[in-house]
């Protein structure tokens, strides 16, 4: 069971989440997208949206320090295990609470506001469901973990980490996460779930984090025939897989 | 000099009878799906009046287009930083209700329901929400300024002549704006995409959303100052008008121009100076814009700008067709038509001849004659009030080149009164607003008399390019299935084939464009034939039935 839960699951979900967006990006160009309801509702999507992703943004820099940088490379700074843990706190905790709030008032916008609710597919309700559930697992680790302490003190970067660094260094420590605290565990393993969903959901719009923005000129031109087959419309042949997700409803 | 050819379009103001048939078949061939209900990428707003979406004009509230700011053109919503900071949630977009609710009737309750007393009524239903909605607000709320009152009055284009005109219905004057994207040659739309997904075409400068990029991020909406890349709710992606791009590649104008009752719209092409674009756009007085823009232009017939735009890869057609483009005439050589909005800096390219309705209504009710050159003349002098809002629309509020036209206009109203009435034509009208009579008589003809084929000069597509045309769905349908040597796909395989698209709207522009089928070309399967439309019915004349030869094809 170990075995399965903490090396099987993991890789296959990474496997997905790799393939899946090849795949995708290659057959469903046209249904990657934001799929912004800005037009139905703005007043609340004005406060929440930015709350939650400047909060997860955070919230991924702060994964991604605590997860992949090892805790003997902060103690060589001089950086006791301590010192880096309220740092961590002060950090995290901001962030998560934005997260989670700017989550909320987007839930419930979705669901109160009539068109928006409309808009909303199943694949987007299980989505916000798995989301949702790591978002507060995360929350609960935090707060009732490192903060008060309940059922005693747990260093993730002892645990966690390292167990999540075995996986990319091709030889997993499945044992490590056997021994974590339920909530680490669950946490974990939904967050790969969500990984595994990631290249079907809306999701993907992360990865169009439109960055050349800053270095391109303004003003774009193209010539008709610039990329043949693709480009302009002239669009690669289809398979019969090859369904936009959003015509599908 | 880096010469560019951009599709342009000319309508004239004079001649639309507001009948929204343009909006229509438009709609009919681009936006009748499911996401763009409320979306007219062309559109007809009576002015005065608030427009589509509400008030659009007002960029203090929308912050569309460019803006001068420390001696640099900006974008009025903010550069990139901004953009990028604020891209999860636009703070600048409108929202549905600025555009309208759309919705449709629940025309079921009238076939179910019972024998009642009283009729049964179908009740609007909103296609956002599916709820019933009381429909107060659409795309024509304000037609033929109902409503003006309460509506008209709070067009931003009466800024500061607001006290002079009266929204009183007998005392009020009154036109039709029809819209379209402007295919602008400074978009502000593309400099807005984070994710570069809206393009200017390098060949003939149409404004096109990859719908393969487009990330949904909304800027554009916001960007664009005439509001005219609308958000797709259905499938996340922005949508604007294409110039019609799979016609115009085969030679045959947009659906909006093709179907016009007044024939007003002119479509062809203008050679401009890609290298000046900028430098005409920052130009710092607003005033200065409409000349700054027609400095861009290249005149087709100097030997210079030729031997460029070969250079530049342009085909030796299309530079033809730049000579003989209706378009040109109007913006360069008469100097009738206008840009509209110049103010917002984005070099549009689908410009207006403005109305001269307006006075010669004046003058008409006033029991004048309408058509004597000095009574329009001191009409326009007097009437301030319809040239200040012309101005505010086309010259950034300079009343002089609107004067210009409409002076223009109203001397060859008078000047072919007189040829129409076979008397001797009096030189000394056009002399006065610094025209030739056979340049006005020329003008008079394009205006009034042009046809299809005078209006449209639309280079057709060429052969080799043809691979190219965004309207094939594949690349080459003989080479990839391994043919392209002899007849084995049967006849006309392994040859470059005309892409049978262009073949038949060729043939459809030779019948739409010939006055009688006697005229149409040789090889025009429908010459010598009947048409049917026509036939009075009576006898059997000859090419009623086809030929053997013709049926057997
Ligand atoms: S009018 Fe058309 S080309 Fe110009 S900014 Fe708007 S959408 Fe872009
Ligand atoms: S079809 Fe022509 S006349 Fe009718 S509204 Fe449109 S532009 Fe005006």
């Amino acid at each position: 069971m170990t075995t399965f839960l903490w090396v099987i699951v993991p890789y296959v979900c990474l496997a997905v989440f790799v393939v899946g967006h090849v795949w995708r990006y290659r057959y469903d160009k046209f249904g990657w997208t934001t799929r912004s309801s800005q037009l139905y509702e703005s007043r609340l999507l004005r406060i929440g949206s930015p709350l939650f992703h400047l909060g997860m943004l955070g919230v991924v820099m702060g994964h991604v320090i605590g997860l992949v940088i090892p805790q003997v490379w902060t103690n060589a700074l001089g950086l006791s295990p301590h010192a880096y843990h309220v740092i961590a706190l002060a950090g995290g905790i901001p962030a998560g609470i934005a997260a989670v709030v700017g989550l909320a008032i987007l839930v419930y916008r979705r669901r109160t506001t009539g068109p928006v609710f409309r808009a909303t597919t199943v694949n987007d309700k299980v989505m916000y469901a798995v989301l949702g559930t790591v978002v507060v697992l995360g929350m609960w680790n935090t707060v009732a973990g490192s903060l008060l302490q309940f059922g005693g003190e747990y260093n993730y970067r002892e645990g966690v980490s390292v167990w999540f660094r075995s996986i990319f260094t091709l030889q997993p420590e499945p044992a490590l996460m056997a021994e974590a605290p339920l909530g680490f565990r669950l946490h974990a393993l939904l967050a790969f779930l969500l990984f595994a969903m990631w290249p079907f959901t809306r999701l993907v719009h992360v990865f169009s984090a439109p960055l050349g923005y800053l270095t391109r000129p303004y003003l774009v031109y193209r010539s008709k025939d610039a990329r043949p087959g693709r480009g302009t419309g002239n669009r690669a042949p289809q398979r019969g897989w090859d369904k936009p997700e959003l015509t599908r409803k | 000099m880096r010469v560019m050819a951009q599709m342009a379009m000319v309508m004239n103001l004079d001649k639309c009878i507001g009948c929204h048939t343009c909006s229509v078949t438009c709609k009919q061939a681009w936006t009748n799906r499911a996401g763009t209900e409320y979306v007219w990428f062309n559109n007809v707003e009576t002015r005065p009046g608030l427009g589509y979406p509400r008030g659009y004009e007002n960029q203090d509230e929308w912050q569309g287009g460019w803006v001068m700011k420390g001696g640099r053109l900006r974008l009025r919503a903010g550069g990139r930083l901004k953009k990028l900071a604020t891209i999860f949630s636009n703070p600048k977009m409108p929202s549905i209700q600025d555009y309208y609710e759309p919705w449709t009737y629940d025309y079921e309750t009238l076939l179910n329901a019972p024998a009642q007393k009283t009729f049964p009524v179908a009740r609007p239903h909103s296609l956002i929400s599916g709820k019933p909605i009381n429909v107060s607000w659409s795309a024509n709320w304000d037609d033929d300024l109902g409503g003006s009152r309460e509506h008209a009055v709070k067009d931003p284009m009466l800024k500061g002549i607001e006290d002079k005109v009266r929204m009183e219905f007998e005392k009020t004057f009154m036109f039709y704006l029809p819209r379209i994207c402007e295919h602008c040659l400074n978009p502000s739309c593309a400099a807005s995409c984070p994710s570069g997904a809206i393009y200017k075409r390098e060949e003939d400068g149409i404004v096109l959303v990859d719908q393969d990029r487009c990330r949904g991020w909304r800027m554009c909406i916001t960007g664009c100052p005439y509001k005219k890349v609308y958000f797709n709710h259905k499938t996340g992606k922005a949508e604007k008008c294409t110039f019609c791009y799979p016609r115009i590649e085969v030679g045959i104008p947009t659906v909006c121009s093709e179907t016009c009752v007044g024939r007003l719209r002119y479509i062809g092409l203008v050679l401009y100076d890609a290298d000046k674009v900028l430098e005409a756009a920052t130009t710092e007085d607003d005033h200065d814009l409409y000349e700054a823009q027609l400095g861009v232009f290249l005149d087709p017939e100097d030997p210079e700008v030729r031997r460029e735009a070969e250079r530049a890869g342009i085909p030796a057609d299309w530079v033809e067709a730049a000579r003989r483009s209706p378009v040109k005439k109007l913006i360069l050589d008469y100097r009738v038509a206008l840009p509209l909005h110049p103010e917002y800096r984005t070099m549009p390219m689908v410009w207006y001849i403005p109305p001269l309705s307006p006075v010669v209504d004046v003058v008409k009710d006033t029991g004048h004659d309408a058509e004597d050159v000095d009574n329009l003349f001191g009409a326009i002098d007097t009437l301030r009030i319809p040239v200040e809002y012309l101005a505010n629309l086309f010259t950034a509020g300079d009343v002089a080149p609107v004067d210009g036209v409409l002076r223009k206009l109203a001397a060859m109203r008078s000047y072919m009164r007189d040829i129409n009435l076979g008397r001797d034509p009096r030189d000394e009208i056009p002399a006065a607003v610094g025209m030739e009579g056979e340049a006005m008589y020329e003008m008079f003809r394009l205006l009034a008399l042009a046809k299809y084929s005078e209006r449209y000069v639309i280079p057709p597509a060429h052969a080799e390019q043809a691979h190219a045309l965004e309207e094939l769905a594949t690349e080459c349908s003989v080479s990839a299935y391994g043919g392209g040597q002899q007849d084995v796909f049967g006849e006309g395989s392994g040859a470059a084939p005309t892409p049978v698209a262009v073949e038949n709207f060729r043939v459809l522009q030779q019948t739409q464009s010939a006055d009688s089928l006697e005229q149409l070309p040789g090889d025009n399967p429908l010459r010598g034939r009947v048409n049917l439309l026509t036939w009075d019915g009576r006898g059997m004349p000859d090419g009623l039935f086809p030929s053997d030869r013709e049926a057997g094809r």
